[in-house]
């Protein structure tokens, strides 16, 4: 076994002569051993990253062969079922590169996955980063990107898919003009300016294409490094742990093994990609046939990702109103506007906001670098599954066709029950993700003061059977202990002494009221030290339990 | 780094590098014993494999990247030997190149993950965190910088000069917005551009000047009322001279449905039918997919994309699901040698609703011509 001692010759001429032009040894010192914490979650964003990539490189590779016309063609193509019908260029490209393209269909399928991989591990990574905390100062900014990142991935979506221009993209587009007409005022207008004129025209795909391939995907890549660029400079939250404060970052170093973990990574996600283009089929046009208004198939439903909105469109109730009777003006559809705008908007701006919502109600000014557990946030944990609930409502019933036909229940029935079901369910949500995390946190504060159940049973000499509990190992004591009070805005509104200049008024007092009730500690960790087993003594709260100034965990200022 | 070739690290004298996995040169190839090397003490936070692991691990990693070369190999050769074209030959090149790709990858991915867990170090370590916020003195001379660079500017005190900039800027700002109006190829005025959603090519006549007939969709064949004589039928149906027109077929599809006459309700205009015959938009009103199911039994039409669901015995009226407006009925009849034909076009506007169309459906009715 050799070793370096000094840089290999050749490695140290070229980054010689690099660095004679761009002077980045100073830069490369500070951050070769830049330090990454590990966990799990903090995976979930990469692969986001990695898909964006795979589609990048595969996307490029669809081009070379598909041509986003509208232009009628009869089909030539080797797939015989469609022989001599009449299609749009961009259908018959499209089959062209599944069926005559080597690799063609592999690539396309390979896009199609990537494309579901990318929102979906965005959506999972959104979430890690929300109920843990981790979007709290100084990462409200990157937060607002992300936010920014997921809403351009679905209109990408959408300008994908409906590019191939079989029946099933084509019911997507349809769909899309209905909602861009019913828009009040300008709706009109700003469809015959997508389609160029009439539905479905000549250009949409045209244009849906420079916007699929150019537009949007440049915005996405800005911001894709802006959101690496802040991660790098802020550093990455930790989770806590023994020796992990807010004031440190304890992991391993970028160089090798960060890159080599990544690099590996990268090559998982490829590879899932690769297996699923290989053994799922995904989206086979050439079953559905060309696009044609006149016609649709059964079951017909967007990717996953826009099913929300298919969902809250479906158990909408037929409103519409008619402001000026029959004068050709003033018509409004809620029953398409409502559904297609105010689910979308109640997250997307809910998500932008809460950072800034949080940081109000609890007046914390503080630099989180500490990942909180979800259980020690209970309103926010709760608030957060309440969206779930309410977006996986829309995501359910936007299969409401299957979810009767697999439940042998009648259609208007499922439907129903995804209107009581949309009103419930985030509440029902609400509460019992508030009971289970004040129940886990009794359960930490009991781990802390008694530590954990060994299995041993001991009969002391008075007879008496007790079981002997072990302490918890460092780092889980050091996890839990982890725990701080949500900070409280200073009482007053409630009456007692005289309330701060902020907090009066009705806004001020609804502030002070919510204050109360989402910051504070709901079920202290009590135990002194954890270790002493089984008669552990109530000593005095331990940092964790009490001060929000503490130094371990605040960067004071 | 100031001079150009100094490279990053000096070596004192520029020896042949060795050759990797042979000895050091400096060290004897045989006889002398090997001088105990100076013992490797790691840095703290930086725990060092156990090297008969790591020996075992080495085995495993190369065994993987081995099978990643082969793999490649294998893609290559399936790319050339596999053709593709009809289903079954593309299907059998998916799964190879596909398969062997996957491997590829994944042993590659396999390989990495086991030589950083297995060979590379445990690591803890520990760097600081510092406040983003930047010290008193960068932001006190970044404030200075900022005062001294709008006076110099004279921003702050020639203010028409400031006040001529800003008209100025917002006027080019609508240069973008003027140059996409004819993102509408018609170029239509604005003021009738929503009449073109109320009108269909049925109220059109066709190249001898007659009604449209209606056509089969597909078939390209018109219909003889005789014909579609039996109760439960339905067709879908397309104007005569619009068959492969998209954008006509986007408002004018109809749906053909022969009722029985006691079936008929109250809704439904019988002088726009013919024998039990009735013509719907099968453009649905809620947001454009065509209703395309019937249900026999019900007379039920239902939309797929949302499940809007038409009372085709009344008028085609809602009986469930988002959409707000009935259906609007074709008028149809025969023409001399018993075809339908349209008699004219929708009285309503078809398809899903839009802000100028107003309530067409009580306009109709005061006009008298309405169902």
């Amino acid at each position: 076994m050799t070793e370096l001692k000094t840089v290999p010759s050749r490695i140290s001429r070229s980054a010689g002569f690099l660095d004679a032009r761009l002077g980045g040894a100073p830069f490369l010192r500070r951050n070769m051993r830049k330090i990454f914490p590990d966990h799990w979650s903090f995976l979930i964003g990469e692969i986001a990253l990695y898909s964006f990539v795979i589609l990048l490189l595969t996307g490029t590779f669809l081009t070379f062969w598909f041509k986003p016309s509208m232009a009628h063609v009869a089909y030539d193509g080797p797939y015989g079922p469609l022989h001599g019908v009449m299609m749009s260029e961009a259908y018959a490209s499209s089959l062209e590169l599944s069926f005559e393209v080597r690799g063609g269909l592999l690539v396309r399928q390979m896009h199609h996955w990537a494309a579901l991989l990318f929102v979906a591990s965005m959506m999972a990574h959104m979430l890690r980063v929300f109920f843990t905390g981790a979007y709290r100062k100084p990462r409200e900014l990157n937060w607002i990107i992300g936010v920014l990142l997921l809403t351009l991935a679905l209109a990408e979506g959408l300008t994908g898919y409906s590019l191939p221009d079989d029946l099933l993209s084509g019911a997507g587009l349809r769909v899309t003009e209905g909602v861009v007409i019913s828009l009040p005022v300008i709706g009109t207008y700003l469809r015959f300016f997508i389609f160029g004129g009439e539905y479905p025209g000549d250009d949409v795909i045209a244009r849906f294409y420079s916007v699929h391939i150019l537009l949007i995907p440049a915005i996405l890549l800005a911001l894709v490094t802006a959101h690496l660029v802040l991660m790098w400079r802020q550093k990455h939250t930790q989770m806590d742990g023994k020796g992990k404060t807010n004031r440190n970052v304890v992991g391993a170093p970028f160089y090798p093994m960060f890159m080599a973990k990544a690099g590996a990574f990268f090559l998982f996600t490829l590879a899932v990609v690769v297996g699923l283009a290989t053994f799922a089929q995904i989206n086979p046009i050439w079953l559905y046939g060309p696009y044609t208004p006149a016609d649709i198939s059964a079951g017909s439903q967007p990717d996953f990702y826009l099913a929300f909105l298919e969902g809250a469109l479906r158990i909408m109730p037929a409103w519409e109103i008619n402001l000026f009777g029959t004068s050709e003006i003033g018509t409004v559809p809620l029953s398409v506007i409502i559904p297609a705008l105010l689910p979308l908007g109640i997250i997307l701006v809910g998500l932008i906001l809460y950072p800034f919502a949080e940081r109000w109600i609890t007046g914390d000014r503080r630099e989180h670098h500490i990942a909180e557990r979800p259980r020690n946030n209970p309103h926010r944990t709760s608030i957060g599954m309440s969206a779930i609930a309410f977006y996986g409502v829309l995501w359910l019933f936007g299969a409401n066709d299957e979810l009767s036909a697999f439940l042998h229940v009648s259609l208007n029935l499922t439907t129903y029950a995804g209107r009581v079901m949309i009103i419930t369910m985030p509440v029902l949500a609400y509460i019992v993700t508030y009971r289970m995390c004040l129940g886990l946190q009794r359960r930490d504060a009991d781990m802390i003061s008694h530590g954990v159940e060994s299995g041993v049973i001991k009969r002391l000499p008075s007879g008496e059977f007790i079981e002997v509990h072990a302490p918890l190992t460092e780092d889980a004591d050091a996890h839990i202990r982890g725990k701080e009070a949500i900070p409280q805005l200073p009482p007053g509104a409630n009456g007692e002494g005289v309330p701060a200049k902020a907090m009066r008024g009705l806004i001020g007092g609804l502030r002070g009221r919510m204050s109360t009730a989402y910051g504070g500690e709901k079920i202290p960790i009590n135990g002194a030290n954890g270790h002493n087993g089984h008669n552990g003594h109530n000593g005095q709260g331990d940092h964790a339990a009490v001060t929000s100034g503490d130094d371990d965990h605040a960067l004071g200022r | 780094m100031t001079a150009e070739d100094q490279p990053i690290e000096e070596r004192a004298e520029r020896v042949p590098q060795r050759v990797i996995g042979t000895p050091a040169t400096d060290s004897p190839m045989l006889g002398a014993p090997e001088t105990p090397e100076a013992e490797y003490v790691p840095p703290e936070g930086v725990k060092p494999a156990d090297e008969r692991q790591a020996r075992r691990a080495e085995r495993k990693v190369v065994l993987c990247f081995g099978i990643t070369s082969l793999s490649v190999v294998a893609f290559v050769y399936f790319y050339v030997t596999f053709q593709v074209g009809s289903t079954q030959a593309t299907g059998l090149s998916n799964f190879a190149l596909g398969l062997s790709l996957m491997v590829a990858v994944l042993t590659l991915a396999i390989g990495i993950v086991l030589w950083a867990r297995q060979i590379m170090p445990k690591y803890t370590l520990t760097q600081d965190r510092h406040p983003m916020l930047s010290e008193e003195e960068d932001r006190e001379a970044v404030a200075e910088y900022f005062v001294q660079g709008a006076n110099e500017s004279g921003f702050v005190r020639r203010k028409v000069l400031r006040r001529a900039l800003l008209p100025a800027a917002a006027a080019l700002g609508v240069v973008p917005i003027v140059l996409l109006r004819d993102l509408d190829n018609t170029k239509t005025a604005a003021a009738n551009t929503p009449d073109r959603l109320r009108h269909t090519v049925w109220g059109e006549k066709t190249k001898e000047g007659k009604p449209p007939r209606l056509i089969i969709e597909g078939s390209g064949r018109p219909i003889r009322a005789a014909d579609f004589n039996t109760p439960g039928g339905l067709l879908s149906v397309v104007p005569e001279g619009h068959e492969h027109d998209l954008d006509a077929l986007a408002k004018a599809t109809v749906i053909l449905i022969n009722l029985r006459p006691e079936e008929i309700k109250s809704g439904t205009n019988q002088n726009w039918m013919h024998n039990g015959i009735v013509a719907y938009s099968k453009i649905c009103t809620h947001v454009g997919c065509p209703a395309a199911l019937y249900e026999q039994n019900t007379h039920h039409i239902l939309c797929p994309c949302h499940q809007s669901t038409f009372d085709a015995t009344d008028g085609a009226r809602v009986v469930f699901g988002p959409a707000a407006r009935a259906l609007p009925q074709l008028p149809i009849t025969v023409d001399a040698e018993g075809y339908l034909i349209a008699k004219g076009d929708f009285a309503v506007p078809v398809g899903p609703s839009f802000w100028e169309r107003g309530d067409a459906e009580a306009k109709a009715n005061t006009q008298g011509g309405g169902s």
